[in-house]
């Protein structure tokens, strides 16, 4: 359709909402194909032929429109990208996408409906539509859950078949030859006599040819970059020291920040003394924001001294203060008044429970922070009218429109840069500290501000994982589970989250429950209840969300019905699994472990199976026990992730997913005395180091179902795999994370 | 004040006591050392004075009279030291931002003992913190890099 055409739809369609109101005008908004955002910042002599490729006088650069925080994925967008436009590897440049409606996350915003992965039903699919066309009207352009290649595997896909077949018709306009007749050869197009057009010199008058919404795209057996392990496009750079993070920014005339805040996150500042910390070499200015102040220097560490001479008085949070007081507000709202959700609920549990000796237990996880390896941070500018911020972000439109509301000005005057991230696990999908340089930009018109967190700040402010309780119940009949009651309480990272987006959260919020309710597990009497806590301590998503905990619940508890009726843990999670990627998973590990010959003494090893973002992950953890300690030796992974797009970068994500679940279950716990955290760093946040990392041996098979991203998957079974080990060894059973506050660990 | 930096002399005028990462960050210019932790936990700002690993944000500039090496310094995308060839090959970075400082670490480690046990690794590397899990990848590179250094 010509351009001639869409504008005319365009006319009628507003014309339409004039007469029957807001109904037509949201169809229009949802079936409108969202502008180009790189045509608003187009420099001289470049061409961007879709949202996601760029051609200028260097060459072609794909736009990522999401995070890279270390999990690969400009690299695997680039693969899906240059697969069909056909670019050579060595000449691809990456950059991130500016926030922009063409950047939706549908599949990130899908994944939190009340259904479990595998139910295509009716319902359920209802749901993901509706919610992709709320990823899209809001927008949310936000990377998470796993969520990228799910959403982008055919977009960038087509985008680079949608260039490339603008770029052969230019060729043929030029050439005077019929496209059928021109192929192309890594950024050439090749006529029949040999002649030679380059992309470059081809992209003006590709600009002005409409693109095919549908372009052919290859068939996987004619992949050369997809399929494959690829080298990063951001490896060198990041082994050389040239990689720009957030914190790497520097501009000319640049000053350097740092805040102190109210550690009660979202308590007052009530009143403060910045005498002495005024007269402290190269301080600036000192400024106040809401909860804290800020110092700004000509240098960072002596903003960071100056910030720590700041003499302030602290309001008292409004929520429960302590770790005893927010684990009982948890416990106290497992009633029916704060029932979230009932997403579960097969064959009659009460009557099991009632005909039966009934297993009961209480699991317990505490408050995560993140840790990035790198504090947060974020350079901003206010400068002519607009507001520049360069920053690492998961939600770039989110971080966008806060920081516009802070400054005081439309979301049109301010241009969000997005760098690499040191690391995100869900941290970097919150604003705060963007919000934060918004406000010291204001308070320094005209001259860019770098404010970056000291470690104690990042440890403190953070948006904790959420501790959760979990009560199960449950029977064994013969050598089978027969009934599963699983409760699970904890505070709402849904609810927390788009509250400081100025959303509502509308329904349950499916992160409390999600890994306990959806699991393939056909045992007859399944229930799953949710209850939310009362908002408290502002929490947050963290790697996996409630899989991270629900995992640890779920699958230890099945180890706890197998040891009642007798039966091998795996064998009867292999009887119970309805699913048949979950079965060969679980099939595979056990041949990878060589589950079932006889350990040496002291050796043990256990096993755990979830289902996450649509993937069966199984995982079996080999320990070695002494009288002191516990010691990891090794860790066997089975994933299915339909089709593997970089098979050695996605052993990366399951290893990384893998030790930071370990991190977690060994270690992580965030305490609270007077609203305020009692771990500053890594000496007392401690976190896995190179010493305690066993070997880790992954295995992906391809059933060739639904392409599914691994971010995360590699998080949930670890916890209940090693705590189940411990048990197989020493027979006592840790109900509790972290595992160190009841067993030592080398 | 004088600091030798990768070859370069400079003059700086700061407090002795700030620590050398920040004179090489924000005073230099030179982002590839990390910030971390800014207490000796985390290993992300590790460089060399005269050959030896040390954390930059816990040394005091005043107190460093030697030679500084930082991963700029140590090899250039067009010349790789044997351990940043290493870390490509094995693809090792994930984030990359604790990078800088295991390169650093592995570097000095080779350098006095170019053929590590596994437990020599560990003992020169648990300094080191890794979010993204890259540890597997380190090792094995470490190795890697041992033998080219040999080979040379």
């Amino acid at each position: 359709m010509g351009k001639l055409k869409t504008i005319a739809r365009r006319t009628f369609l507003i014309g339409s909402a004039a007469v029957v109101g807001g109904v037509a005008f949201g169809i229009y908004k949802v079936r409108q194909t969202a502008p180009n955002p790189l045509l608003d910042d187009l420099p001289q002599g470049a061409t961007a032929l879709t949202p996601y490729v760029r051609i200028d006088g260097q060459g072609v650069t794909l736009i990522a429109p999401r995070a890279e925080m270390g999990q690969g994925i400009h690299t695997t967008l680039a693969a899906l990208v240059a697969e069909e436009l056909d670019v050579a590897w060595d000449s691809i440049r990456v950059e991130h996408g500016p926030p922009g409606a063409a950047y939706y996350n549908r599949a990130a915003i899908e994944h939190n409906i009340p259904f479990a992965d595998p139910d295509h039903g009716r319902a359920a699919e209802a749901m993901r539509g509706a919610m992709g066309v709320m990823a899209k009207l809001l927008p949310m352009q936000v990377t998470g859950g796993s969520s990228n290649v799910v959403d982008l595997f055919d977009r960038m896909r087509v985008a680079g078949a949608a260039a490339r077949f603008a770029l052969v018709a230019a060729a043929a306009q030029k050439l005077g030859l019929p496209a059928a007749q021109l192929k192309t050869d890594n950024g050439q197009v090749l006529a029949p006599d040999g002649r030679r057009l380059t992309y470059l010199e081809l992209a003006p008058a590709a600009a002005a040819i409409e693109l095919p919404a549908n372009p052919p795209l290859k068939a996987r057996e004619q992949w050369r970059y997809l399929g494959k392990s690829m080298p990063r496009v951001d490896m060198v750079a990041k082994c050389t020291g040239t990689a720009t993070f957030g914190i790497d920014v520097r501009l000319p005339g640049m000053v350097f920040a740092t805040v102190r805040m109210n550690q009660a996150m979202g308590a007052a500042l009530l009143r403060f003394d910045a005498t002495a910390a005024k007269a402290m070499r190269g301080v600036l200015k000192v400024v106040e924001l809401p909860g804290g102040v800020a110092v700004v220097a000509n240098n960072t560490w002596r903003a960071f001294q100056a910030a720590q001479a700041v003499q302030c008085d602290w309001a008292e949070p409004g929520y429960p203060a302590s770790t005893t007081a927010m684990m009982e507000a948890i416990v106290a709202s497992m009633t029916e008044k704060h029932r979230d959700s009932r997403l579960r609920d097969d064959g009659d549990v009460d009557k099991a429970l009632a005909g039966g000796t009934v297993l009961e237990a209480e699991y317990r996880v505490p408050f995560l922070a993140h840790a990035t390896m790198e504090p947060m941070n974020a350079v901003a500018w206010l400068h002519d009218g607009q507001l520049d911020i360069w920053a690492g972000v998961q939600n770039p439109t989110a971080a966008r429109d806060l920081a516009a509301k802070a400054a005081g000005l439309d979301a049109a005057q301010v241009h969000v840069h997005v760098l690499l991230m040191g690391g995100g696990f869900g941290r970097r999908l919150e604003s705060d500290y963007v919000v934060q340089a918004a406000q010291l930009a204001l308070a320094m018109t005209g001259t860019p501000v770098k404010l970056t967190w000291r470690r104690e700040e990042d440890m403190a402010l953070d948006f904790y994982r959420p501790a959760a309780v979990a009560r199960l119940r449950g029977t064994t009949t013969g050598k089978q589970a027969h009934a599963l009651d699983v409760r699970v309480a904890s505070l709402s990272p849904a609810e927390s989250n788009l509250g400081r987006l100025g959303l509502p959260a509308f329904g349950p919020d499916t992160k409390i429950i999600e890994g306990a309710f959806d699991q393939p597990y056909g045992i007859a009497n399944y229930r799953a209840t949710a209850y939310r806590t009362p908002a408290g301590r502002p929490v947050s998503y963290a790697r996996s969300v409630g899989n991270s905990y629900n995992g640890f619940f779920i699958e230890s508890f099945i180890d706890e019905l197998a040891a009642q009726a007798g039966d091998d843990p795996l064998s009867m999670r292999l009887a119970l699994l309805t699913h048949e990627p979950s079965r060969k998973v679980l099939s595979a590990v056990a041949s990878m472990s060589a589950w079932g010959q006889s350990m040496a003494a002291g050796r043990g090893r256990g096993v755990a199976f979830h289902l996450c973002r649509g993937v069966p992950v199984a995982q079996v953890v080999e320990i070695t026990t002494t009288k002191e300690s516990v010691k990891i030796d090794k860790v066997f992974v089975a994933v299915d992730v339909g089709a593997a797009l970089d098979p050695r970068n996605l052993e990366a994500q399951v290893q990384s997913g893998v030790i930071f679940g370990l991190s977690a279950a060994l270690y992580g716990e965030i305490t609270f005395a007077k609203g305020a955290a009692e771990q500053s760093n890594f000496h007392d946040y401690p976190v896995l180091r190179m010493q305690q990392a066993p070997r880790i041996v992954v295995k992906v098979l391809e059933s060739g179902g639904p392409i599914r991203g691994v971010g995360e998957i590699g998080v949930p079974p670890v916890a209940p795999a090693l705590a189940n080990a411990i048990f197989q060894a020493t027979g006592k059973r840790i109900r509790e994370l972290p595992l160190r506050k009841h067993i030592d660990f080398v | 004040m004088k600091l030798t930096v990768n070859g370069t002399s400079h003059a700086i005028d700061v407090e002795p006591e700030m620590p050398l990462l920040w004179v090489l960050r924000d005073e230099l210019n030179l982002p590839g050392t990390k910030f971390g932790c800014g207490m000796a936990q985390c290993g992300a700002c590790t460089v060399h004075v005269d050959g030896n690993a040390v954390r930059s944000c816990v040394t005091p500039v005043g107190s460093v009279s030697g030679a500084v090496t930082t991963v700029e310094g140590l090899g250039i995308p067009a010349s790789l030291h044997a351990v940043q060839a290493a870390w490509i090959e094995y693809q090792v970075a994930q984030c990359g931002y604790c990078q800088s400082g295991q390169i650093m670490s592995a570097a000095a480690l080779l350098q006095k003992n170019p053929t590590p046990t596994d437990a020599d690794i560990d003992e020169a590397m648990s300094g080191n913190l890794c979010r993204c899990g890259a540890y597997p990848r380190i090792r094995a590179a470490i190795h890697d890099a041992g033998k080219r250094i040999r080979g040379a």
